[in-house]
């Protein structure tokens, strides 16, 4: 089990290397005019030539990406080409947003579709119907257009939600409910569909399998043999899709986030990518792709858990 | 060689026009189908159908409402909303095609390679699609937009890159299913060439997923694409529904109806394409569907939770047949076809089993033994009905006269511990998930009511009582952990367990060792022996029924068409299918003479 996660955090850590190394190469696309676009257009070619030496624009690539590494590995991204606050600071300040709407998205999911799906393999008919349906129609909506649809409906026009989020440093709990709301809401219903869909054809192929007629033939009860065995070996197929869709929620948060206006992650990225703030989308890119390395992680470790097969090998 | 291959190939045009008639015929399908060809038709014609220019201006008349002039109103450019969106169809089209064929250029050919050759290049191959995967995919396009500018081709390329592990899992998953298939191999023995053999044969089985996997695509490309320019981050000079949605969003409380139009058409063109792949794959499945029937399998298990709607007490049966363990009276099991009618697979089938006794049904399969068995455990599919006939069960009925389901209530009091189950295939019947010891424990504990510690006590008992040599082990075990002939021991004392009246055993050797099998056999005649339980054995094998059994009934077809006593039945066959039956034995298993002074020392 321990070389199994060691093994699991080992190839983390190489995409992780992969990654920066090829968005640190791809950003020096970006990066030619930068001290021009920072300084803006009246800035002397004498100040400008400083700001670059400064920024170390002036040394060859490589020297710069070593520079960068050696820093990051001690904990320091660096500061802000255009905001000069440091990388961790302003990512730490809004991750928290991010997350809080991504995780609570996730897991009001997880407990749905386990709900909606068991109920649809267990008992078809209409039910099954309905879930079928909705999983179409899901699949069909992108979650930023009902999230646009949303905020025009209950913030704009009807006044239930605030139109722009109230988070800020120090604010209290009513705030944090009041502006993720609508959002999680909206990011539940493009989600929950399909992973229900893929509970419920998880849960009919347990049933389908031989040891589930073997345990009613011993006697066991339908609610044990449904909750102990079938959805424990449903898990992982469940749990695969949850981790693909909390990847996708992270890339699909930065619209979202922009629709509610709220001070995530999504937000720097974007301002970041778009002024070409190198340490700043460095730091974007390789906290989002940290957190989705241990969302794996944390998905294989469980799937060891239920499944005693993929913990010996 | 040509021959089997234009075969295939004309099968397969015929699925193909087939296929299609389908998705026409589901009103889903119609609908995305016909929504996406006038789309493409408006993208095609954009210049004569559109009034304006995309970026044509009339700064005298900005977010105007609809009129005659500009049927949908203004942007705040004044620009004609009507017209934007007929060039953005274009664009938004053709990017998300442009999308897709980048994803099919790089995901189809490295899965077939892969797929084909394995090896280092699929081991490389998968690590970067590993790593392709774990990338959110947004934030990757937000920094190729810093690198490489606001355009919307460039962006569907790196989207192309970053979505083609899609087709490449899909691919390579396809031709890894059969590579090995024999007419593959068969057209590598008469000398094709990879190349030929991949166009030709492996090419028409991806063919089908990798339609329903680019419709998926290019919804979520446009869905996607549009996103971006929603940020602000496409390119303000072309008109793509992103880039009306995004200035719509901005003059939301002057002109909502500005960002109706462009949600409109991003919701049915995403719509659309997931409804057309949902109908492609639900035709496909169909196809499957309608094979499946002709085989004639037994409809799918579901967990039957008609727990004993009605726990009225049973009819009583006829005076005199109490003494019988089990008694079959005239049973009929049919199930549900597409046409309503019920197509029996077991017609008028009597026989009785008594305390002690062990009865064989023997037939060749599908002859119905394995789901009469299993309407006296009452495990029948949830679709299977009791057409005729009943089943009682030490005096009682589990079926009476007139029901059309075995009912739950009264077997679940039954089921594990009077009557009790051993399975065919050993493997998987036991849940892969705990160990053995706990599938022991837990039975007794739920059905003799004793505690944990005094059932682990049984369990290891139990398991050096069916021969296994170190029970605490195997107690520990998980099922992958230990052989099929011990695993078939473990169900074995799982259906002991409980110490029941009755074993149904479902032709419990026949996926064992031919050596296992023997000493199987021998533990399951010991048991019954020692245990006085009665027994029912299902199974195509005159041998084990020579071995084991008092009395036999001779299944074929549904129907019983001889039974008696186990050394008349093999002495003086009186059925011909019966004879046939036992003909075939004679080929291939040991000399006659030998099963029937076994038989004679059982008896």
């Amino acid at each position: 089990m321990v070389t199994f996660i060691l093994k699991r955090i080992g190839s983390g850590l190489v995409v992780l290397a992969a990654i920066s190394c090829l968005t640190f190469f791809l950003l020096y696309f970006s990066s030619t005019n930068i001290a021009r676009n920072i300084l803006g257009e009246y800035a002397t070619p004498e100040q400008v030539a400083a700001k670059q030496s400064e920024l170390g624009l002036d040394q060859p690539i490589l020297t710069r990406f070593a520079t960068w590494v050696g820093n990051a590995l001690t904990g320091d991204f660096g500061t802000s080409w255009f905001t000069n606050e440091p990388v961790v600071q302003s990512l730490l300040t809004r991750l928290p947003v991010t997350l809080a709407l991504v995780v609570t998205s996730i897991l009001i999911i997880a407990v749905l579709s386990t709900l909606i799906g068991v109920a649809a393999a267990v008992k078809r008919g209409w039910i099954d119907r309905v879930v079928q349906t909705a999983a179409v129609i899901g699949d069909a909506i992108p979650n930023f257009v009902l999230a646009i649809v949303f905020v025009t409906i209950f913030a704009i026009q009807l006044g239930f939600f605030p139109a722009t989020s109230s988070i800020q440093p120090g604010a209290d709990a009513g705030a944090w409910v009041a502006s993720l709301t609508l959002p999680v809401i909206a990011l539940v219903i493009s989600g929950l569909t399909s992973a229900a869909q893929q509970v419920r054809s998880a849960v009919i192929k347990q049933l389908e399998k031989d040891y589930v007629r073997t345990l009613r033939s011993r006697g066991i009860s339908e609610g044990v043999i449904l909750f102990k065995h079938v959805l424990r070996s449903a898990a992982p197929a469940g749990l695969t899709v949850l981790s693909l869709q909390f990847i996708g929620m992270l890339g699909g948060v930065v619209i979202i986030e922009q629709i509610f206006a709220l001070p995530g992650m999504g937000a720097l990225a974007v301002q970041s990518t778009t002024l070409g703030d190198t340490p700043l989308v460095m730091g974007v890119v390789l906290y989002t792709v940290i957190i989705v390395i241990i969302v794996n992680l944390l998905v294989d470790l469980a799937n060891g858990w239920l499944n005693p097969k993929v913990r010996v090998s | 060689m040509s021959e089997p291959v234009e075969i295939k190939a004309s099968t397969a045009t015929l699925a193909r026009t087939n296929v299609f008639k389908r998705i026409l015929k589901n009103p889903l399908g119609i609908f995305a189908v016909a929504v996406l060809t006038i789309m493409v038709l408006v993208a095609i014609f954009a210049g004569w159908i559109a009034p304006f220019g995309e970026n044509a201006a009339n700064i005298g008349k900005t977010l105007s409402g609809a009129d005659s002039v500009n049927l949908l109103g203004t942007d705040s450019a004044g620009r004609d909303t009507f017209s934007r969106l007929v060039y953005g169809a274009q664009t938004t089209l053709l990017s998300a095609l442009l999308c897709a064929a980048v994803a099919i250029a790089i995901g189809l050919p490295a899965g077939l390679i892969a797929g084909y050759y394995s090896g280092p290049f699929d081991s490389a191959a998968n690590w970067v699609v590993n790593v392709l995967m774990a990338l959110p995919g947004i934030i990757v396009l937000l920094t190729i937009r810093a690198a490489f500018g606001p355009s919307v081709w460039i962006s569907m390329i790196a989207f192309g890159i970053l979505i083609s592990p899609g087709y490449f899992r899909l691919t390579r998953t396809a031709v890894q299913s059969v590579r090995n298939e024999l007419y593959v191999d068969a057209a590598r023995v008469s000398g094709l060439s990879d190349a030929r053999i991949i166009t030709r044969h492996i090419f028409s089985v991806v063919r089908a997923p990798i339609i329903i996997q680019t419709a998926i695509v290019c919804g979520v490309a446009i869905s996607i694409q549009s996103g971006l320019e929603f940020l602000g981050l496409g390119d303000p000079t072309v008109a793509t529904w992103g880039v009306m949605l995004s200035e719509g969003f901005k003059n939301v409380y002057l002109a909502p109806t500005l960002l109706l139009w462009p949600a409109l058409a991003i919701g049915l063109a995403v719509g659309s394409l997931v409804l057309l792949g949902n109908a492609v794959r639900d035709a496909l499945e169909d196809r499957e569907k309608v094979t499946v029937s002709k085989r004639n399998d037994p409809p799918t298990v579901a967990l039957q939770m008609q727990r004993g709607p009605r726990k009225k007490k049973a009819a009583n049966v006829e005076v005199g047949t109490e003494k019988h363990l089990v008694k079959v009276s005239h049973l009929a099991i049919g199930y549900p076809q597409a046409n309503g009618t019920l197509k029996p697979v077991v017609n008028d089938v009597s026989f009785t089993v008594d305390r002690g006794e062990v009865l064989g049904i023997v037939g060749e399969s599908g002859s119905g033994k394995s789901q009469t068995a299993f309407s006296i455990l009452g495990l029948l599919p949830p679709e299977a009905r009791i057409m005729s006939g009943s089943i009682q069960f030490d005096g009682e009925y589990t079926v009476e006269p007139g029901e059309d389901t075995v009912n739950q209530g009264r077997l679940s009091a039954l089921r594990g511990k009077r009557i009790s189950y051993i399975p065919q295939e050993p493997m998987s019947n036991l849940d892969p998930a705990y160990t053995i010891g706990s599938q022991l424990v837990a039975p007794m504990v739920t059905v003799l009511g004793i505690s944990k510690a005094e059932a682990k006590k049984r369990a290891l008992k139990l398991l050096s009582d069916v021969g296994i040599v170190d029970p605490a082990r195997t107690f520990g075990a998980y099922p992958h952990e230990v052989s099929g002939g011990m695993a078939q021991r473990v169900l074995i004392a799982g259906a002991i367990s409980c110490e029941p009246d009755l074993i149904i055993a479902d032709e419990p050797t026949t996926a064992l060792d031919v050596t296992v099998q023997a000493e199987v056999l021998d533990l399951i005649r010991d048991l019954q022996k020692r245990l006085g339980v009665g027994v029912i054995l299902v199974t195509h094998n005159f041998g084990v029924v020579a071995d084991l059994c008092d009395r036999v009934v001779v299944m074929q077809a549904g129907r019983l068409v001889e039974g008696g006593q186990v050394r008349e039945i093999l002495g003086a066959p009186q059925d011909p299918y019966t004879i046939t039956l036992l003909d075939s034995m004679l080929e291939n298993k040991k000399p006659m003479t030998m099963l029937v002074s076994q038989g004679g020392t059982t008896s």
